[in-house]
């Protein structure tokens, strides 16, 4: 779509490990040395339109994150381009634009612990000319006041504050650049049931006050439901399915989304209702070494023999969902031929 | 009615730091029967673990269980000699910890330390102490059991690490098994089929199991009863369909309201306001009342616990049961 936000194009990235000295000298005499390269995202093209909550969802290795930090400009992708409103965010392998800003996960680990907070919320939008120094006061108490803590806060140290507490100061240093694009990884997933749900509410807030576009990084999928215009679903490095959350939740085309949907346990109100799990089988295979085809077929009952060979690509299902599955694809093929058959 | 597995009656645990007294758990009870799930949640800092932990006697200096009793098949655990505290433990009374290098030693291979833990208890050689490590560990759901007790923990997946820790506390089929978030470090995939296998194990041999999570809805998809902690106190217990369907103590009600699960997707969740309270500076009686919307000046005065038809709860002012 031409409205869209944020484009990302073909991106990958794989890590190469470090080869040892011996792999090394030998490479050097002309010996082929195993590089076992990690290949972290594959081939993601994915569009966020403005304004919109984009949750990005999938189990631990699945490449979420780093797919987070290309997007927010913090790891060059291998392959690929990221642009926002047609700019891209990264030229040469550095990032030039301040129009993305990132939310991690810890914010025990994110904030500086030898800085007062306020001048943590201070130090980008002064570097970046966005605020005087004369004004910066005034303006890092008018954020810290928007995330809802006391402008009083600023000259405090991160040790004093809780972990929900630490997450608002984390916002507002995201927020005070003025951002477009807000790259959210995990903001949640290490607070409270109580906490995070004033956390979520806050984010929710923000994103109708202030308009911004965001990318919403979680494992979990009930806060992505909540939070999430369009899900995407990511499985060993590739985006498996998109749609919007509705979709997705209602009716999930892609195996592993159904097989996802139908581990995560339900609050259980019956009485005597112990739910059975629809678990799924085996393990998530390693990033070193994907099985070919469709990396989701050893683990999926209705693989066939074209997902063990060929890897499927993501193709809209005639609605805006995008599904990379053989067995759907065939479906709707022939749901197609039978229509068009009856047609005649 | 035979007695109870598990009769634990004003459990006190505190923590002398140079800060202060921590009063971890203070003044909790309640009774376990054998082979019931018990859900035990609260968040951090609520002393669910260290309840736990204290039922095991794994209470580390300079925490201390300084009142209270804890009954086990009639045995009286608090007070009792370290070396009768381990000849019960393993055999008896199992933990499993949310993370598994807790429970395994890296530099041994898994069948060493399973049949250390089998010979520990019981006198059978070598060989059919392997034999049994292998049969449990076939099954806790690992895969060629036999081959794999040669494996190290650094070779085995997160979930299947959590697996063999779960197969180490169900050597002796304890009559209980303490498990401390077992499945929150797990992905759902992983965390869906260790909820589906312990429950069969623990129906399978009557085991009954603690089972310690902060998270509601994991909880409610094991447990039969579940106790709500709140600062170090039980502020409800009872059976989990009654208490999670119809909360009388206002914390409960704000923990539920608080899951993006109970609301409509994009709607504003209805939060508890304020933060937990620190152990070190809990205000006098109820420690809820500060974050409470319901609480009067008689919060002050800790409550007592009441009990309705099926549950107990903990407040001067609790919520109306539903009809």
């Amino acid at each position: 779509m031409s409205t869209a936000f944020l484009t990302l194009d073909g991106i990958s990235k794989r890590f190469d490990p470090r080869l040892t000295l011996g792999d090394r000298i030998a490479a050097r005499f002309g010996a082929t040395v195993e590089d076992r390269p990690v290949r972290a995202v594959t081939e993601v093209s994915l569009t966020i339109n403005p304004g919109e909550t984009l949750g990005l969802v999938g189990e631990s290795g699945c490449g979420k994150s780093t797919l987070g930090r290309i997007v927010a400009g913090i790891l060059p992708p291998t392959a690929g381009t990221v642009t926002i409103d047609g700019e891209p965010v990264l030229q040469n392998g550095r990032k030039v634009t301040t129009r993305v800003q990132t939310v991690f996960q810890d914010p025990f680990a994110s904030l500086d612990p030898r800085m007062r907070i306020g001048d943590t919320v201070a130090e980008g939008p002064i570097a970046h000319g966005l605020v005087t120094k004369a004004n910066a006061v005034d303006y890092v108490r008018g954020w810290l006041q928007r995330v809802g803590l006391e402008p009083e806060f600023a000259g405090r140290y991160p040790h004093q504050f809780s972990g929900g507490q630490r997450q608002r100061v984390a916002i507002a240093r995201a927020l005070a650049m003025q951002p477009d694009l807000l790259v959210c990884d995990e903001p949640v997933a290490s607070l409270d049931v109580s906490i995070q749900a004033q956390i979520i509410n806050l984010f929710l807030e923000l994103r109708r006050d202030l308009g911004i576009t965001c990318l919403f990084i979680s494992h979990d999928l009930g806060v992505v439901r909540h939070v999430s215009d369009r899900v995407a679903i990511m499985y060993l490095g590739r985006i498996v399915e998109v749609g919007s959350t509705e979709q997705i939740y209602r009716d999930p085309k892609h195996p592993y989304t159904r097989a996802l949907l139908d581990s995560v346990p339900r609050l259980v109100l019956e009485d005597d209702a112990l739910v059975e799990f629809n678990a799924i089988t085996g393990e998530i295979p390693s990033p070193l070494a994907p099985p070919p085809g469709c990396t989701f077929h050893p683990r999926c009952p209705l693989a066939v023999d074209a997902c063990r060979r060929d890897v499927p690509a993501l193709m809209a299902d005639g609605t805006d969902r995008l599904v990379a599955c053989h067995v759907r694809a065939m479906e709707r093929n022939n749901t197609e031929t039978t229509t068009r058959e009856n047609d005649r | 009615m035979s007695a109870p597995l598990l009769e634990v009656r004003d459990l006190r645990t505190h923590f002398f730091t140079r800060a202060g007294v921590v009063k971890a758990v203070d003044g909790v009870s309640f009774t376990l029967e054998r082979g019931q799930v018990l859900g035990l949640v609260g968040e951090s800092g609520s002393g669910k673990s260290v309840t736990g932990f204290s039922l095991l006697g794994l209470v580390d200096p300079p925490g201390r269980i300084v009142g209270g009793s804890i009954r086990l098949d009639g045995e009286e655990l608090v007070g009792m000699p370290l070396d009768e505290l381990r000849r019960l433990r393993g055999r008896q009374i199992a933990m499993v910890f949310q993370d598994p290098m807790m429970t395994l030693n890296p530099v041994l291979t898994v069948g060493a330390q399973m049949t250390l833990a089998i010979r520990a208890h019981e006198k059978v050689t070598g060989v059919a102490a392997r034999e049994r490590a292998a049969s449990v560990l076939t099954r806790v759901g690992i895969p060629d059991a036999a081959a794999r007790l040669d494996a190290y923990p650094h070779e085995f997946s997160g979930g299947m690490r959590q697996r063999v820790a779960i197969a180490i506390a169900m050597t002796h089929s304890p009559g209980l098994i303490v498990a401390d978030e077992p499945t929150t470090a797990l992905d759902v995939s992983i965390q869906a089929q260790i909820l589906h296998e312990m429950r069969e194990l623990s129906r399978e041999s009557g085991t009954a199991l603690v089972w310690i999570s902060h998270d509601l809805a994991t909880v409610s998809s094991v447990a039969e009863r579940i106790m709500v902690m709140y600062a170090g106190r039980l502020v409800e217990e009872g059976p989990t369909s009654t208490v999670l369907r119809d909360p009388r103590h206002p914390y409960t009600r704000g923990l539920l309201d608080s899951l993006p699960a109970t609301a409509r997707p994009g709607q504003e969740l209805r939060q508890v306001p304020g933060n937990t309270p620190s152990l070190l500076a809990l205000p006098p009686g109820c420690p809820f009342a500060p974050r409470c919307v319901r609480a009067s000046e008689r919060c002050v005065v800790d409550p007592e616990h009441s009990v309705d038809a099926v549950r107990a709860f903990r407040c001067h002012h609790p919520l109306e049961r539903a009809a």
